[in-house]
C-alpha cells in the first residue's frame, strides 16, 4: 500500500541512508533506525515536547514530522550536545545538572534541545522569556523552577 | 499511536500539486506544516489513503508587500516566520501581535499559514485574524483559481467552502484604514494552550475621534470564527467612553454560541467574551487614537 523511499538524513554531522516506510515519524527513525535513543517519545501528539530535535538548527517535535519529510535535511538531537563522548557535558547540561535541573530525565532532551537556539538568541533572557521558551516541554518533577535555574546558570556562565 | 499505510507524494512545483489533487482530491490529504494532522494520523482518527506534501514547495513561503500597501502571505509561510517578520509588524501588527499565542515555538517553527487556516479549527488564531483583517484567500486548482473573502470561508465546524481539487496557496491582507488600531488577546489555561476563548478587534477614527467602526472577531466561542457584528456596529459614530466600551461588550453575548469543553463551561466563555471585548475594545481605541493617518 504505501512503498518504502529511500531518504538520506544528516544526523548530528553525519549523512545516513535508509529505506523507510513514508508512515514512519521522525521520531522512531531516529530510535529505531539509528539507534538515538537519547530523544524520548512521550505523547505522540505533541503536547509534551520529549522529542524536540533539531531541523536545520530550529527546535521541532520530532513527533510531528515523517521521515521522510527529512531527506536532505539536518537533524540534531541530544546525542550531538556531548561532542566529545558521554563523559563530556555541554555546558547547558553541565548548567542542568548543578541546578538540579532533572530528577528522572525522560523529558530533559527536549528541554535541552529546545533552550539551545533559544540561548542562542537570548544571551541574557528573564525569567519570564525563559517560561514562555519552555511552554512546549513538560517536566513532571521539577515543577520548572529548578530548569528556568539552569537556563539563568547557563546564560551567566556563557557571559562570562 | 503510530500512523496507517499511506501513499506519499512530495511534488516539488505548484501546478504538480494541483494535478495530484485533481488526481487524488477525494482520498487525499494536504500535509502542510503537519501540526494538526499528524497528531490526527498518529491516533488513527484518520486514515487517508494519500499524503500530498507541499514542503517541498519552495514557491509557496514569502511574505510581501501588498499591491495597495498591504501584505501578501504565501500559504506555506511558516508561523514563525511570520512571527520574527520586520515586514508583518509594520504592515499587519495585529498579526505580530497574535502570533506568539498560536501554540509554542517549535509547533511555530512547523506550522503554516495556509494550514491553520484550512484546518479551519474554530480555537484556532489565524482563521479569527484572518476574518478580523478583511483577508482574501486565492485558491487554485488545475486549470483555475478563485478568490475568497475570509469571512465567507468557514462553513462550520473544521469545514470550508474549498472543493477537495483546491488548495488555498496566498493569502492577501489589505492595507489597515487611516486611524486604526488593533488589539489581540486571549486567555488560556496555560501559556500556548488552547484559547477558552480569544479575541481580535479593531477600532478605526474619525479625525475628530468619534468612533468610524470597531469590529470584534472571535475565536473559540462558536463552530467557525465569530464575529459581534451588532456589538460593534454600536459603537459607530460613538464617542469611544467606558460607558459605551462596555455596552458594546454587553452586547457581545447575543452573537456568540460557544459550547463546553474541556477547556471551559459555556458560561464561563460567555464571561470571558464580554471581559476581552471591553479590554481588547479599549486598548484598539487607544491604539488608534495614536495612529497617524496610516498603519496603526
Amino acid at each position: 500500500m504505501s512503498d518504502s523511499m529511500k531518504i538520506g538524513v544528516t544526523v548530528n554531522g553525519k549523512k545516513s541512508e535508509r529505506e523507510v516506510e513514508p508512515r514512519l515519524l521522525l521520531s522512531d527513525f531516529l530510535r529505531h533506525d539509528l539507534g538515538l535513543t537519547g530523544t524520548h517519545v512521550g505523547c505522540e501528539h505533541g503536547v509534551c515536547g520529549a522529542c524536540t530535535v533539531l531541523l536545520d538548527g530550529e527546535p521541532v517535535r520530532s513527533c510531528l514530522l515523517l521521515a521522510v519529510q527529512a531527506d536532505g535535511h539536518e537533524v540534531a538531537t541530544v546525542e550531538s550536545l556531548s561532542g566529545d563522548g558521554p563523559d563530556r557535558l555541554h555546558p547547558l547540561q553541565e548548567a542542568f545538572r548543578d541546578s538540579h535541573g532533572l530528577q528522572c530525565g525522560f523529558c530533559t532532551p527536549g528541554f535541552l534541545m529546545t533552550l539551545l537556539p533559544f540561548l542562542d538568541e537570548n544571551p541574557d533572557p528573564s525569567e519570564p522569556e525563559i517560561r514562555a521558551a519552555i511552554s512546549g516541554n513538560l517536566c513532571r518533577c521539577t515543577g520548572y523552577q529548578h530548569i528556568v535555574d539552569a537556563v539563568l546558570l547557563a546564560a551567566k556562565r556563557r557571559r562570562a | 499511536m503510530k500512523p496507517a499505510p499511506f501513499a506519499y507524494e512530495a511534488p516539488n512545483s505548484l501546478p504538480a500539486a494541483l494535478d495530484l489533487l485533481a488526481l487524488h482530491g477525494d482520498e487525499a490529504k494536504i500535509l502542510a506544516g503537519g501540526q494538526s494532522l499528524i497528531p490526527v494520523l498518529n491516533f488513527r482518527l484518520s486514515q487517508p489513503a494519500r499524503l500530498i506534501d507541499l514542503n517541498r514547495i519552495g514557491d509557496l513561503s514569502y511574505l510581501r508587500r501588498g499591491a495597495e500597501g498591504g501584505l501578501s502571505i504565501g500559504a506555506m509561510t511558516r508561523q514563525r516566520v511570520v512571527e520574527r517578520s520586520p515586514l508583518v509588524a509594520e504592515v499587519a501588527p495585529l498579526l505580530a501581535e497574535a502570533v506568539p499565542w498560536i501554540a509554542h515555538p517549535q509547533i511555530r517553527n512547523r506550522g503554516t499559514v495556509g494550514g491553520s487556516l484550512a484546518h479551519a479549527d474554530p480555537a484556532a488564531e489565524l482563521p479569527a485574524l484572518a476574518v478580523a483583517l478583511d483577508a482574501r484567500f486565492r485558491l487554485a486548482k488545475s486549470g483555475g483559481e478563485r478568490w475568497v473573502a475570509a469571512r465567507d470561508f468557514y462553513t462550520g465546524l473544521f469545514a470550508t467552502l474549498m472543493e477537495p481539487d483546491e488548495l488555498l496557496v496566498e493569502i492577501a491582507i489589505p492595507p489597515a484604514a487611516p486611524r486604526t488600531g488593533f488589539a489581540f488577546m486571549e486567555v488560556a489555561r496555560r501559556h500556548g494552550d488552547y484559547a477558552q476563548v480569544g479575541l481580535a478587534a479593531s477600532v478605526t477614527l474619525e479625525e475628530d475621534g468619534r468612533c468610524r467602526a470597531a469590529r470584534l472577531v472571535f475565536l473559540s466561542v462558536g463552530d467557525r470564527p465569530i464575529e459581534a457584528r451588532s456589538a460593534g456596529a454600536l459603537l459607530a459614530g460613538q464617542s469611544l467612553t467606558p460607558e459605551a466600551i462596555a455596552a458594546s461588550a454587553a452586547a457581545v453575548n447575543g452573537e456568540i454560541n460557544p459550547f463546553t469543553d474541556v477547556h471551559a463551561t459555556a458560561d464561563f466563555k460567555r464571561h470571558l467574551a464580554q471581559v476581552l471585548a471591553r479590554r481588547a475594545l479599549a486598548l484598539a481605541a487607544q491604539r488608534a487614537g495614536r495612529a497617524t493617518g496610516n498603519n496603526a
